[in-house]
Order: C-alpha cells, then sequence, then structure tokens
C-alpha cells in the first residue's frame, strides 16, 4: 500500500484538502478518518460533507435528534447501508489509511464489527451464536472455537451467567443478556473498530450500566463509535463526541468541550434541551 | 330520539350477528356432515385386507388396495423430488435475490400465482402431452412428474413468505459480522424459516396426494402390482374413481374405504405439520 501516492493523488483531485501523509499512518491516533461523506437514499440526501476523525482505542458517541443521519452515517463505516437497495455513498473512508470501498467488504466487516440497537441474537445456541463469527473466519478446529466463544463471552462480562447453559437457546436470554451475546459475538471476530448502533435504548437502566462498564473495559482492545440518544450516557462513556444535525456534522470535538462550552449554537440548544 | 337510535342499532347489531351464526354453522355443519359420513363408511368397511391385499377380480368378495397405496407413495416421492427443489430453490431467489419490484420477480411471482390456478386436469393433460403420448404407454413417472409440477407453486411462495418472516436484522447482524451474502443465506435466515418452510411442504404435498385428474391420463390405474416406475401404476385418488363410478356394491364399500384412508393420511400430516410450526422460530 503506497499512502504517498495516494494521498498525492487526492490532493491533485481536490487542491483545498491537505492531509499530512503521516496522519494516514497507521501508527498514528486516527484510525477511522471520513472525508466529505454523502450518502443518498435514491434521489433523498441523508448526509451532507461528513468529515470526522476516529481516535484509536478511545469511544467516540455521535448525538442528535432522531432522523438527523447519525445512524446512517455509522452504517457508511462498515459499509452495511449498503444491503439497503438504490443508496449510494460518495467520499472517503479510511480505515488505518486505506479507503474501505477498496476493500473487500467481508474482510472490512470482519475489521469494524457491530452492534445494533435491538438483540439481534440468531436463533441458535449461546455458544453458536459466538462462534459464528470465528467459523467464518475458517476456524474448524473444536477446542479453539470453544476457547474463542468463552474468551469472547468473559470479555462481554456475560461468561459467569451463560456458562452452564451455554446449549441452550440464545432466545430465552433476557434483553440485555442478549445485547451483550451481540456484542461477545462482534468480540470473537477480534475487530479493530466496534460501531454501536444505540446499544441500550431497548434496555432497561441496570442493563445500560453493565454495557457502559463493558464498553469501558473494552477501550483497552477496541475502538469505538457509539450513536446514542442518551446525552448523559455520551457524557458518562465517551472521550469524544460529534453533534449531527440534519444529515451535517455540526460540531465534533471532545466531549466535555461540547457539553460545557459548545462553540456552535445549534450544539448548545440541543445539549440545554431547547429542541430535539 | 336518543332511546330509538339505540333501539335500531340493537336490532340490526342482533340481526347481522344472528345471520354471521347461521352461515357459520351452516358451513361448518356441512363440512362435519361430509367428514362424519365420509368416516363412518369408510370405518365401516376398512379392515386389514384393505391394506394388505391386491383388488379382486370382479365378482369376487374381498381384497384390498395395497397396490394403491404403495402406487401413491411412489408418485408422491417423485413429486416431493420435483417440487421441493424447484418451489425451495425459486422460494430462496425470490425472497433473498429478487427484490420486490424488478421485472423478473415480478414475472416469477405472476406465472407462479397463475400455475397455481390451473386446473388439475390441464396439468395432467399437459403432462400426457408430453411424457406419455410420445412414449405410448402410461407410468408412475409421469403421474409423479404431474403432481410434481402441482406442487411447486405453494411450495415456492410459502418458502419465500417463511424467508421473508425472518427479520432483516438477522441478515444485517450476520453480515455485520462478515459472512457474505450467500453464507448469511444458508446459515442464518435458512435454519431460522426451516420449520415453516417444512411445514408448509408437508401441507402441499398433503394437497397433491388427493389430486386425481392429472393421474388420470399419466399414471392411469392399474389392479396389480406394478413392476418399477415406468407402468400403469394405480393410485388411491383414482381408485377411489373407479370404484365410485362402477356399478358394484362391494367396489362402492372399497372406495369408502379409500376415502377414509386418503382423509386421515392428510389429517395426520396437517397435524404433524402445524405441530412442527407451532414450535417455529419465526412464523
Amino acid at each position: 500500500m503506497n499512502e504517498v501516492d495516494g494521498t498525492a493523488v487526492r490532493m491533485v483531485q481536490d487542491p483545498t484538502q491537505t492531509i499530512p501523509a503521516e496522519a494516514t499512518k497507521p501508527e498514528m491516533k486516527v484510525q477511522l478518518r471520513t472525508e466529505g461523506v454523502n450518502f443518498y437514499y435514491g434521489k433523498y440526501q441523508a448526509l451532507h460533507g461528513i468529515d470526522l476523525d476516529v481516535y484509536r482505542h478511545k469511544i467516540t458517541a455521535l448525538i442528535g435528534p432522531s432522523g438527523c443521519g447519525k445512524s446512517t452515517f455509522l452504517r457508511t463505516l462498515n459499509r452495511i447501508c449498503e444491503t439497503i437497495s438504490h443508496t449510494r455513498v460518495e467520499g472517503k473512508i479510511l480505515l488505518d489509511g486505506e479507503d474501505v470501498m477498496e476493500l473487500d467488504v467481508t474482510s472490512l466487516r470482519r475489521r469494524v464489527g457491530m452492534v445494533f440497537q435491538r438483540p439481534n441474537p440468531f436463533p441458535k445456541s449461546i455458544f453458536d451464536n459466538v462462534a459464528y463469527g470465528a467459523r467464518i473466519n475458517g476456524l474448524h478446529r473444536q477446542k479453539r472455537i470453544r476457547d474463542i466463544v468463552e474468551e469472547s463471552l468473559v470479555r462481554a462480562a456475560l461468561f459467569e451467567e451463560v456458562k452452564d447453559k451455554l446449549q441452550q437457546s440464545a432466545l430465552a436470554l433476557s434483553g440485555g443478556q442478549q445485547q451483550r451475546l451481540c456484542i461477545a459475538r462482534a468480540l470473537a471476530v477480534n475487530p479493530e473498530v466496534l460501531l454501536l448502533d444505540e446499544p441500550c435504548s431497548a434496555l432497561d437502566p441496570i442493563a445500560t450500566a453493565k454495557i457502559e462498564e463493558l464498553l469501558f473495559v473494552l477501550k483497552d482492545t477496541c475502538t469505538m463509535v457509539m450513536v446514542t440518544h442518551n446525552m448523559q450516557q455520551a457524557a458518562r462513556t465517551a472521550e469524544y463526541t460529534g453533534f449531527f444535525l440534519l444529515g451535517r456534522l455540526i460540531e465534533f470535538d471532545k466531549t466535555d468541550t461540547i457539553f460545557r462550552n459548545p462553540s456552535k449554537k445549534e450544539t448548545e440548544d440541543y445539549i440545554t434541551g431547547r429542541f430535539g | 330520539m336518543t332511546n330509538t337510535l339505540s333501539f335500531r342499532r340493537r336490532a340490526v347489531n342482533n340481526v347481522m350477528l344472528s345471520l354471521t351464526a347461521v352461515f357459520t354453522v351452516l358451513v361448518v355443519g356441512s363440512l362435519f356432515v361430509i367428514l362424519g359420513y365420509l368416516a363412518y363408511n369408510g370405518w365401516h368397511f376398512l379392515n386389514w385386507d384393505f391394506f394388505t391385499k391386491l383388488p379382486t377380480p370382479v365378482g369376487e368378495p374381498g381384497g384390498g388396495m395395497a397396490n394403491a397405496i404403495v402406487g401413491s407413495a411412489k408418485m408422491l416421492l417423485v413429486a416431493t423430488m420435483i417440487g421441493v427443489p424447484f418451489g425451495f430453490l425459486g422460494g430462496v431467489y425470490l425472497s433473498e435475490f429478487g427484490g420486490e419490484h424488478g421485472l423478473f420477480p415480478f414475472l416469477v411471482r405472476y406465472t407462479t400465482d397463475l400455475l397455481n390456478g390451473v386446473p388439475s386436469i390441464v396439468i395432467g393433460i399437459f403432462a400426457w402431452t408430453v411424457l406419455v403420448r410420445p412414449r405410448h404407454h402410461y407410468s408412475a413417472w409421469a403421474g409423479g412428474i404431474a403432481l410434481g409440477i402441482m406442487m411447486v407453486p405453494i411450495a415456492l411462495r410459502s418458502t419465500e413468505e417463511f424467508l421473508q418472516g425472518v427479520p432483516n436484522s438477522m441478515r444485517e447482524g450476520a453480515m455485520a459480522l462478515g459472512a457474505s451474502k450467500a453464507w448469511t443465506i444458508f446459515t442464518v435466515v435458512i435454519p431460522a424459516a426451516m420449520k415453516g418452510i417444512i411445514s408448509g411442504m408437508m401441507l402441499d404435498l398433503a394437497r397433491v396426494a388427493g389430486e386425481t385428474a392429472p393421474l388420470l391420463f399419466t399414471a392411469l390405474s392399474s389392479r396389480y402390482w406394478s413392476k418399477g416406475w415406468d407402468e400403469p401404476t394405480a393410485s388411491l385418488p383414482v381408485m377411489i374413481f373407479n370404484y365410485a363410478v362402477s356399478p358394484y356394491d362391494d367396489w362402492h364399500q372399497q372406495a369408502w374405504a379409500a376415502g377414509f384412508v386418503l382423509l386421515a393420511l392428510v389429517l395426520l400430516v396437517n397435524i404433524i405439520a402445524r405441530g412442527v410450526l407451532s414450535r417455529a422460530t419465526y412464523k
């Protein structure tokens, strides 16, 4: 991969963009960078020129009112948006400096995992749910798969609760357990980035607290981008926060700054509850 | 004023309620009369010989329909081998690959629904034209293929429907883990809908098990064991037809018994299928 060439070509195409070549190198803090991302559902443009940097091993929260495009943006990052027909993405999304549009989509999704709003365990056993990703990765040795399943369940803080019923249906678990199972399932693939689309919106406060605790621990191994409706949750868990409004990224900064000292009036209005 | 209005409302309500009740009782009642009459007569004339013996020559009492039971089973096996793969794969295509709008999926859905409405005797004539006339003899193959063609539309649409019942979040969940579309379909979507698909196929099979018209000019019938699959073969529905229109009393009795056996088989398949379905993950 020749990063310098890629940058040079980009600069020829768009001279206003000046990105230092070293920013696209993996050892830099930025792991995921989007440049001028537009998104269309048919003729309707849902995202307008999103530029955003996601820092390695940090949690980045995306907040904003319903329908502002934050989930849509999240879904462009692992290209799961492509499963809906008549949609189109423009702009660049760089994962460790590599354009995700040029990556093989399945290997991209193994590197960028996703947890959805509603827990969506497969109608299989708890074990098979977590083993699913490992098996996709071509693992067949039972011993190795068992190790990965156990390790992932431990990382998702679910192992103690389910260790005696791994062969039971995942659908019998509570909502909060199902969501942690989905996190374990995503972790089994060992992703570099984990996308979380309102992971707690279907859960009660206790289950929410458990998931937040879990995210805090996962930061050591994983970069996370989380869409949330809950501003307290963003304030509690995230280092960086982006505020979306009507398909635009209005402001992006350290979470503290966004909540205490936002520079844009729209951000302040939303944070203080004047609308949204 | 209010009193008369509410009186009128009550009167209309009572009349409509009575009408719906009367018609429901008429429909369900006649159904039960038919089933009861068949069960009573069929049970009455049913004996062990029916399952184990061949039909006897005219005038000789006794005998059974063992050959027709085996013949029906053979033809239903052929029908399953055609109806299930075509219906299943077609349903997978429509649900997972075809999309809602394209021209080709539209044509497939439209022609399938049309095929479902084609009278069974027309299917029989088609099978006769293609499979029987050029070879100058009737066969279990031809009968089974005719029944298989009849199975395809319902197998296809029921597969499509059960696959559509699997929530999209399952597909997204698997693809977000890096599964390809085909892998997602075969490891998550189809297993989730499997019980529904199987019960749909069973009900479909039960439906064609009672078809007579497609077999009249394809498998014909026979009073003997048929050797192999390439000769005229007896089946329960055609036997019922032949025996019921005959002038002999003991043949009528055997027709009753055959009707009862066919009914019992269909009922059994229905019960099993609904049992499978009631435990299905996604209906």
